[in-house]
């Protein structure tokens, strides 16, 4: 096995755009569920909300690159409000079932071939991301060292997934340190208890909702400008969960977690792929073949987030005081 | 106690053999099926393939044409003498599979007339194979009221279907408020098995499906005493056992596909067709809705007039009371998972026969067993029921207006109106809601 290759490649997981988007969305849903105890399986569909709506209206519509944001950011406003009104009210479980279901309601819209002039259907959209490459200031060239090695188009969508987050990480960390965001954790402790002082709970709720959704949607902005596409597959339901295994990883209370936790969970994730590929290739494990490799990945995640919430559902950063799973 | 637990071995006993001898009684009249191997191909020019095979009555047809398009490549390929097509693709990712309407023999047509394009999904695996099963060609316009009928038939099927299922998961939530996302794999694995009993070995289905219900068993009482007892004894949240029920979910499913591989496979193949007025249908379908509906009363009966039964509904309202008045609710909680385990296997096993099964089969319904148990009432027997027949009705109903690629968004818009309107399911108490 090519030992250096394989820390390089797991190395260059680090500064991934995906890794990026993954701790967009962990952060949302870090508002969602860490602090305010927000049950959300659907986090997905809102990265798949933001990303549709900004390249639907680049595509269809025809709006410049800076008003598709908009766009898509509104579009994860508003479908946090159809989601949010009705079920915020209802007790964990049901949101965690609402959420889910939608998020699968939207993806089967997107591939349905009726809209697919709009939606592209299941081959999904792609041609919509010729303006934010034309932003790109680096001139033609390689960027960095070793693992860390770019075109200047890959620099290009690092820089801009990376300051997201920087932005994102700062914004939340003043936002929760504010009495707004200590009413959140106030609900996440005792709902009643913050409804006898007289705030609205479900209004703080419903605030969370949109500001993690948000959140998500600009993280599917973000992947669909490094990958060039936005396709219905990508938003199934193991984008949630691994969403979910990422915060719970770094710790959900907090802002470190999802940062430190998409890095190591991509990092780890590209080491046992290579590790357990060379060990194929080189006939240690007769049992399996090249393409199962992929399939023990994702295996392995279903056992570690088992084994988190189990054993350290506080995650690494967390404090496990601060971490209830009410019910 | 000792009286009870005796109780309890005979019960999961009389429970067991009534539904194996009840299964193996209605399934026996069913053909068995002819052995298939696939028969050579080209060598491809790349790893990944998409294949399958056309078949009318058990013969392969010939000169299909099938389109192959998505993630930026479009292909054809047509079948062979023994109705046999290969693609090979270029990248990973899901592709739609089109049957030309055009190629088919005059008279034979699409069993599931509204479903000319499959998708095959490659993003997880090497080959899938797609199959377009043929019958009597059903194009021909049909009055509106035909059309009710053939839907509320389909519906009936679809509903009693996923209430067995979801008979499990509204028992397990009763008992012990854990919601099971690691349910659908339970399906998966009644779906599986039957089609390794029963088209790879080739035992009797009878046999066949006899040992897939005890292994479903096996698996529901495996997972309560590995996992969920453990856990329950750890007082884990049951927000976190939801979450480790998802994580256990994902190591379920892809130990199947490890163990099962990625394509999709028809288990039955019948084609006797059936006529009833306007419906068109088989004996499979007819036999499994039977079965489905005899299973259904069986719990019924079980749940209101034994005493299990009653010390079950007992556990379900009040545990800890159930507790103080000598029930051993480890027990019945045992009982439950064992019962769920063996009825969502026999899910999985009617299913596979009338449809397709792969390793994401259960998955692909569990969003569906959820939204009839919620739908009808978390932890509530009957609700479950009731619910799981509403949704199989608006999923078939629902291609009436809507193309048949949403029927499933449809079901699931249906739950989350009902949430709206009625949080607590249509026969829920209004407590539970919280």
């Amino acid at each position: 096995m090519d030992w250096l290759s394989i820390i390089n490649l797991a190395l260059g997981e680090l500064l991934n755009p995906l890794t990026a988007v993954y701790v967009l969305a962990a952060l949302g849903l870090a508002v969602h569920f860490g602090f305010t105890g927000l049950l959300n399986f659907g986090q997905a569909a809102f990265a798949a909300v933001g990303a549709y709506g900004m390249a639907i209206s680049i595509l269809t519509f025809k709006l410049p690159l800076f008003g598709a944001i908009l766009v898509g950011i509104l579009a994860t406003v508003v479908f946090a409000l159809i989601l949010g009104i009705p079920t915020l009210r209802l007790r964990a479980d049901y949101l965690a079932i609402v959420t889910i279901a939608a998020s699968e309601v939207f993806r089967y819209f997107m591939t349905t071939i009726g809209f697919s002039d709009v939606t592209g259907g299941s081959t999904g959209l792609s041609a919509f991301n010729k303006e934010f490459e034309s932003l790109n200031p680096f001139p033609d060239g390689i960027y960095g060292f070793g693992p860390f090695e770019y075109r200047e188009e890959q620099l290009w969508v690092r820089v801009v997934g990376w300051s997201l987050v920087a932005v994102a990480a700062v914004f939340l960390w003043l936002l929760m340190r504010s009495p707004w965001g200590r009413v959140l954790k106030g609900i996440r402790e005792d709902e009643d208890a913050v409804r006898s002082l007289g705030k609205n709970v479900f209004s703080y709720k419903l605030q969370a909702l949109i500001i993690g959704g948000v959140l998500a949607g600009l993280g599917g902005m973000l992947f669909s400008f490094s990958l060039a596409n936005v396709q219905p597959q990508s938003w199934g339901t193991t984008f949630t969960f691994m969403i979910w295994t990422v915060l719970l990883l770094g710790g959900a209370a907090t802002i470190m977690g999802p940062i430190v936790g998409s890095m190591i969970f991509f990092v780890l994730l590209m080491l046992t792929q290579s590790i357990i590929g060379g060990l194929v290739d080189i006939g240690w494990l007769p049992f399996l073949t090249p393409p199962q490799v992929g399939q023990i990945r994702f295996l392995l995640i279903g056992l570690v987030l088992m084994l988190l919430v189990i054993f350290r559902p506080q995650g690494i950063f967390g404090n496990k005081k601060e971490l209830q799973f009410n019910g | 106690m000792i009286q009870l637990n005796i109780g309890v071995r005979r019960h999961i006993a009389l429970v067991l053999g009534a539904l194996s001898v009840l299964v193996g009684l209605l399934l026996s009249p069913m053909a068995a099926v002819a052995d298939e191997t696939p028969a050579p191909t080209d060598e491809p020019t790349s790893s990944l393939v998409i294949k399958g095979k056309v078949k009318n009555e058990g013969v392969g047809v010939e000169g299909i044409i099938l389109k192959v398009s998505g993630n930026g490549f479009s292909g054809e390929a047509s079948t062979d003498a023994e109705g046999n097509w290969t693609l090979s693709v270029p990248t990973k990712g899901i592709y739609d599979v089109e049957i030309q309407l055009d190629s088919l023999p005059e008279g034979v047509g699409l069993r599931d007339p509204e479903t000319t394009v499959r998708q095959a999904d490659l993003s997880m695996v090497e080959s899938a194979s797609v199959l377009f099963p043929l019958g009597v060609d059903t194009r021909v316009e049909q009055a509106f009221g035909d059309q009710l009928a053939i839907r509320l038939f389909a519906g009936l099927n679809l509903g009693l279907l996923l209430a067995i299922a979801a008979i499990g998961i509204s028992l397990i939530f009763g008992t012990t408020g854990l919601n099971n996302f690691a349910h659908g794999e339970m399906v998966t694995v009644g779906a599986l098995f039957t089609w390794l009993f029963y088209t790879v070995l080739g035992w009797p289905l009878l046999v066949s499906a006899a040992v897939t219900i005890l292994i479903g068993a096996f698996v529901g009482w495996g997972q309560n005493a590995a996992i969920w007892r453990p856990l329950r004894k750890r007082r884990l949240g049951l927000n976190q056992m939801m979450i480790v029920s998802i994580g256990f979910a994902i190591v379920a499913r892809y130990i199947l596909l490890l163990f099962f591989d990625g394509d999709t496979k028809g288990i039955g193949t019948d084609n006797n067709i059936i006529e009833i007025g306007p419906i068109k249908t088989t004996a499979t379908s007819l036999t499994s809705m039977a079965v489905a509906a005899v299973a259904l009363a069986a719990v019924a009966i079980f749940l209101t007039r034994t005493r299990l039964g009653k010390a079950t509904r007992a556990v379900s309202d009040n545990s800890s009371l159930a507790a103080s008045t000598g029930i051993d609710v480890e027990n019945i909680i045992r009982i439950v998972w064992i019962m769920a385990g063996a009825l969502t296997a026999l899910a999985g096993i009617l299913y596979g026969l009338q449809f397709q099964a792969n390793w994401l089969t259960g998955f692909q319904i569990l969003l569906l067993l959820f939204a009839a148990v919620t739908l009808g009432g978390l932890g509530t027997a009957l609700g479950a029921t009731v619910g799981a027949l509403i949704i199989g009705m608006v999923v078939e109903l629902s291609t009436l207006v809507l193309p048949a690629d949403l029927k499933y968004a449809a079901s699931l818009l249906i739950l989350i109106v009902v949430l709206m309107v009625r949080p607590q399911g249509v026969l829920g108490k209004k407590q539970r809601i919280g």
